[in-house]
């Protein structure tokens, strides 16, 4: 054990770093899946792809703002600035002309509906930006590398990997919270959450309140992908690959639970960045194995609460 | 008399693709595989009934065909490969059933995914059993003996995946009609209720899910048998969505429903995904949402319609 310790511990440290900013990155999807679960009762399939989408509408901004010689720093606040665009052009019509009315189906026709936008929504994005890997690193460069001291050792590693991203993810985490608990908007989205029909005889407009998280947790998935831009290369899939990793943080973590898909994000993003470090061949089914597991131990997920049955 | 309809418009159906296999010899291969995944679709639209769906059923039709591949250097005989491969279809089936019987809706649906997911992932990264995505070859078989070639062989799977078709068709009708069945759809209405009747929900979705299994199976035997040749891509995901896909478009309201949406939407995408292959799924998408939303029914159910507004007029 100790032998292994001192010839791999380089490569452990590297996974918990990776693991980490990876983390982050699904951490942000997965919540706004969650939060759009919880208001509008509707597992969104197509969450992945607006991961994609934000993710290279940062790119290609970055790559026009490279070309056109304006400082390259503004590269970091437009990050944010893809994420809110897509947002803002793709949540409105799609919970206004898709969802909305749709609202009375059953869930399993809802959850198609999503699917297919899904299959829309991956082959629109092909045609827009191709099958070749889309890669602007600028962010990534620009902020430069430090070193991290592993017992004897240091790694060197991205500063934007070991702060931005975590940190995002952080804030992101602490005033969604916040906002949830402590604001009166953020109340009536936990009142909906709860019960829409009581919520709406307290005077709630539940539309407008379905409409506003639909759009927030778009423009956060969007963020996550747009975040994640500088640290891959974007390829077709990866909208599919997105979803998939962000239900599994969901289900282990429960629905509904904020904290905990933060926890569950960390879980399943070191459990991948281990895995690619130490079993490349386990790297695909390590989420699928965490939440299986999870589930079989707790059917609600690590954090989730038992629903009552009706009647 | 409803009853003598549908078996009437089955045989009418069996002799249409038999007529069409027929006239244009090429479509052979093409009709196989459409009954092929149509009988895998049965089995979706069992679990459907129950309001639950399966986007990981691609895996037990990847399992039947990769059984299927590796027996049949051992076991040539179709007759005989065919049963084992359902059987352990249905015997996967019955192990991961009852593990998922125990979740509803969306946690159903992923958990269907997951496992799928691992099971692509296992044929695809352990290259020295299962050649990875290359694949493997069929080795040649028989049938009922005869070492059959060619059209012979076209004919005789197509022949095999009609009569397995009529004969599943007939046990799903039976199935929902029996009590079984009824309570299946119970547990989309209200789940509780049946449970308060003495009925164990998870046990009645575990027998849908266990039939539904064994069909998608035989789907898979056939899959096998027909393109000689099986890659992990049988069991990714969008293979399973493709059921689902089917499913809708075919209609949930009859057990004619999944085939003729099968049938539809291969010979659709023998003449289309040639024309428009960038824009394949975009169009597969829009189509599931215009049928969701303006023809709830499916194919079937517009059929329906029609020949109702016909029999008024």
């Amino acid at each position: 054990m100790a032998d292994w310790l001192a010839q791999n511990g380089l490569l452990l440290g590297l996974a918990a770093l990776d693991g980490l900013s990876n983390a982050a990155a699904i951490f942000m999807v997965a919540v706004g899946l969650n939060l759009v679960f919880g208001v509008l009762r509707v597992l969104n399939v197509a969450h992945g792809s607006l991961y994609a989408i934000g993710g290279y509408t940062a790119a290609s901004l970055g790559l026009l703002l490279a070309a056109s010689g304006l400082p390259e720093w503004f590269s970091l606040p437009l990050l944010l600035v893809a994420a809110l665009l897509v947002g803002a052009v793709l949540g409105p019509p799609i919970e206004k002309l898709l969802l909305r009315p749709t609202r009375r189906y059953e869930p399993v026709l809802q959850l198609l509906i999503t699917f297919a936008l899904f299959m829309i929504l991956e082959d629109l994005q092909k045609l827009v930006w191709g099958v070749q890997p889309v890669v602007n690193d600028a962010p990534l460069r620009l902020l430069g590398t430090v070193d991290v001291p592993f017992g004897a050792d240091v790694i060197p590693f991205t500063t934007y990997q070991l702060f931005v991203l975590p940190g995002v993810a952080l804030v992101t985490l602490i005033a969604l919270a916040w906002f949830l608990r402590r604001t009166l908007s953020g109340r009536m989205i936990v009142a909906v959450t709860a019960d829409a029909e009581a919520a709406r005889a307290m005077g709630i407009d539940a539309g407008r309140v379905m409409l506003l998280t639909f759009t927030a947790g778009a423009a956060l998935a969007a963020l996550g992908g747009a975040l994640a831009s500088p640290t891959v290369s974007l390829v077709p899939g990866v909208g599919a690959q997105t979803i998939v990793l962000s239900f599994a943080v969901v289900a282990t973590a429960g629905l509904g639970q904020i904290e905990g898909a933060a926890i569950a994000a960390l879980l399943i993003g070191l459990g991948r960045a281990f895995a690619v470090y130490f079993e490349p061949e386990l790297e695909v089914v390590i989420p699928y194995l965490i939440m299986v597991v999870v589930l079989l131990v707790r059917p609600q997920g690590l954090f989730g609460v038992v629903e009552t049955r009706r009647i | 008399m409803r009853r003598h309809a549908d078996l009437i418009l089955a045989l009418l159906g069996a002799l249409a693709v038999l007529a069409l296999a027929w006239a244009v010899p090429w479509l052979r291969f093409v009709l196989t595989i459409a009954l092929a995944k149509g009988l895998a679709v049965l089995g979706i639209l069992l679990l459907l009934r129950a309001g639950q769906v399966s986007f990981g059923h691609a895996l037990f039709v990847a399992f039947a065909a990769y059984v299927v591949a590796f027996l049949a250097p051992l076991v040539p005989e179709v007759l005989l490969l065919l049963p084992l491969a359902a059987l352990g279809s249905a015997l996967l089936g019955l192990l991961i059933g009852l593990f998922v019987v125990r979740y509803r809706e969306i946690f159903f649906g992923m958990l269907n995914l997951a496992l799928s997911m691992v099971f692509y992932s296992v044929l695809e990264k352990f290259y020295a059993v299962t050649h990875g995505t290359d694949g493997i070859r069929l080795a040649p078989t028989t049938f009922a003996g005869m070492s059959l070639e060619g059209a012979a062989q076209g004919w005789s799977a197509l022949l095999l995946a009609l009569a397995l078709s009529l004969g599943f068709g007939a046990l799903v009708r039976l199935y929902l009609a029996s009590p079984m069945g009824q309570a299946l759809a119970g547990i989309k209405t209200r789940e509780a209720r049946l449970e308060f009747m003495g009925v164990s929900a998870r046990r009645v979705l575990l027998s849908a899910y266990v039939l539904s299994a064994c069909m998608a199976g035989c789907g898979g035997a056939l899959i096998a048998m027909t393109t000689r040749h099986v890659t992990p891509a049988l069991a990714y995901w969008t293979a399973s969505g493709e059921l689902v896909f089917i499913a809708i478009l075919g209609g949930a309201g009859s057990v004619l429903g999944p085939f003729l949406g099968a049938l539809a939407y291969e010979l659709t995408r023998v003449y289309a995904a040639a024309l428009v292959a960038d824009a394949w799924q975009m169009i597969l998408g829009a189509v599931l949402l215009l049928v969701i939303l303006f023809a709830p029914g499916g194919l079937w159910g517009m059929g329906r319609t029609l020949l109702a507004r016909r029999r008024s007029a």
